[in-house]
């Protein structure tokens, strides 16, 4: 979706900025808010170009560099690691040749960690973009990572 | 086994989420309609009586804080928020709640937004939550079509419009003055406190903000009344309380249970007991901001009272539990990364604090004798600086799991060697 049309969809009001930045994101195919965009929304809200980066930089979800098609985020809070989310991290690391914020050479995905995901009773857990999976194996991953790969076919 | 009692879950797997018919068909929005009925004092009254209190954490009296919001101020703007930023590792309560029964949810909070006189409000819900965003987003369509939102709610001529804001992963902004600058649209950076959002809250005016568990008991206690609630738990933690039970135990879930039920039928009996049958270790009640429980805190009863005397806290209901063999040193280490990257910033002893705790810890765990006697009373006391200088509740948590760890379990494990 293009960017005008997302903005004509909000108030000019400041308050749905972080609404504004998600849906551009999950709209761009490379999962990233582009220079361009980050333009067009401080003009809609009338804010200072400044105050729309400051805003992309708090917040972990958010990132003005492309990423992969699917962003894979491994929970790495205190129980996901304690049941063995770092292994699968190295696993995906191996698996995807990537190390952490890297995208993969065919673009597909990206890998990131993130804090805890809320699926603690099936950990670990990870988000491939807004989908969440638990009691993850190496088994389990290799599959995923199969599925989203003829997804994208 | 202990029973289990469900209010704020009481419509979990019972009814379609997604479907206003089968939630009224379970008596929903009865609540909402008997609610607006009486006068707004009668409400925040009644949940005064109650007892109840936040189920978010910080265990505040609900009723209070609905009565410092209500009497303000009589004819100015407010609003309601309701916090769905779940982010305490281990916890997972607000989620299920959202997903599985929404409206409820709903219905509290336009009690909430009643009993204030508030007509805009905000359900700030973490962006990681895909799925509760989307039921909430439906269940919000469905009860303005049902004319449970909006305008002249069921003919009272009260008006409440309700929207979900999302959270874009910090776990700072579940705290209440710091999730009302994000929503606004800016960096999750904290106020100071006072003043207190009753006070000045969403764009200066009075806010009432409340945890989603907190919120979703709101229909049962109108419905049924205070006397009846104060008859389920304790004495001085009435109500229920879901715990997000997770770690080395054969039952990993969430369970909602009348306070006072123990830490032991928690985990062997509610959890199904320790996985491949190894002892107990520790648990971690509450989260990373929580406290650890040794085995001598087995038959504590779960309750704000009586684990704060015992020298713990309930915190969200988080209970992650950990075997014998489990290297405590190594959780207490991914609870401090964990404090480190989410501190905001803005105040220096908690950016600088928090990153100093883990450096500190992680070398001292690479050396070749770890000397626990030497390392965690110097932790403990750079932590009890950071409690003390910093800004807001983060810099008041790692002093929390790290002096519990210490006091309640270390010290022992070093006596017995």
């Amino acid at each position: 979706m293009e960017v005008e049309k997302i903005l004509s969809k909000y108030p000019r009001s400041k308050d749905y900025l972080l609404e504004i930045l998600h849906d551009i994101q999950n709209h761009h195919p490379q999962n990233y808010i582009p220079a361009e965009a980050v333009q067009k929304v401080a003009g809609h809200l009338n804010i200072k170009r400044a105050q729309v980066y400051g805003v992309i930089g708090y917040y972990s979800m958010f990132s003005t560099k492309p990423r992969g098609k699917y962003i894979i985020r491994v929970c790495a809070s205190p129980i996901c690691n304690m049941m063995g989310s770092c292994n699968l991290l190295d696993f995906l690391k191996q698996k995807l040749g990537v190390g952490l914020g890297e995208i993969t050479a065919d673009g597909l995905f990206t890998l990131e960690t993130t804090e805890c995901l809320g699926n603690c009773a099936a950990a670990p857990a990870m988000m491939v973009n807004q989908e969440i999976f638990g009691n993850l194996t190496p088994g389990m991953i290799e599959s995923l990572l199969e599925h989203y790969s003829k997804k994208s076919k | 086994m202990p029973k289990e009692y469900r209010i704020a879950l009481r419509n979990c797997g019972l009814i379609n989420p997604e479907s206003i018919d089968e939630f009224i068909a379970a008596d929903g929005y009865q609540a909402l309609r008997k609610a607006l009925k009486s006068e707004p004092l009668g409400i925040y009254e009644e949940i005064y009586d109650s007892g109840l209190r936040g189920r978010g954490g910080a265990g505040f009296p609900t009723g209070a804080k609905e009565k410092a919001a209500a009497v303000i101020c009589s004819d100015c703007e407010k609003y309601v928020i309701c916090n769905a930023d779940e982010g305490e590792p281990g916890t997972f309560k607000d989620r299920i709640i959202m997903e599985t029964d929404p409206h409820t949810l709903i219905e509290g909070i336009t009690i909430a937004a009643y009993s204030i006189v508030a007509h805009r409000g905000f359900i700030y819900i973490r962006g990681e939550y895909e799925l509760s965003i989307q039921r909430i987003q439906n269940a919000i369509e469905q009860a303005y079509g049902r004319g449970f939102l909006g305008e002249n709610i069921l003919g009272s001529g009260f008006n409440f419009h309700l929207e979900i804001r999302r959270g874009a992963g910090s776990y700072l902004c579940g705290e209440e003055l710091t999730l009302i600058e994000s929503v606004e649209g800016k960096r999750g950076y904290p106020r100071i406190k006072p003043p207190y959002p009753a006070e000045k809250g969403l764009w200066g005016a009075p806010t009432l903000i409340n945890n989603v568990e907190t919120l979703a008991n709101f229909p049962a206690i109108i419905l049924n009344g205070a006397k009846w609630y104060r008859s389920i738990g304790t004495e001085k933690s009435p109500g229920t309380k879901i715990f997000t039970i997770s770690g080395d135990v054969n039952k990993p879930g969430f369970y909602e249970f009348p306070m006072g039920v123990t830490l032991r039928e928690l985990i062997y009996e509610v959890a199904g007991g320790i996985r491949n049958g190894k002892p107990f270790g520790a648990a971690l009640i509450g989260g990373a901001a929580g406290t650890f429980a040794s085995e001598q805190h087995l038959d504590v009863q779960m309750g704000y009272d009586k684990l704060r005397d015992a020298g713990l806290t309930l915190g969200s209901g988080a209970v992650i539990v950990m075997d014998s063999t489990r290297d405590l040193n190594q959780t207490m280490l991914s609870i401090l990364k964990f404090f480190k990257h989410e501190s905001c910033g803005k105040c220096i002893p908690c950016r600088i604090g928090t990153t100093q705790l883990y450096e500190a810890l992680k070398e001292n765990l690479t050396q070749l004798y770890f000397k626990a006697d030497t390392v965690y009373p110097e932790l403990i006391r750079q932590a009890e600086m950071i409690a003390r200088t910093s800004l807001c509740p983060l810099g008041q948590s790692p002093i929390l799991p790290l002096k519990s760890l210490w006091e309640h379990i270390l010290v022992k494990q070093i006596a017995n060697k």
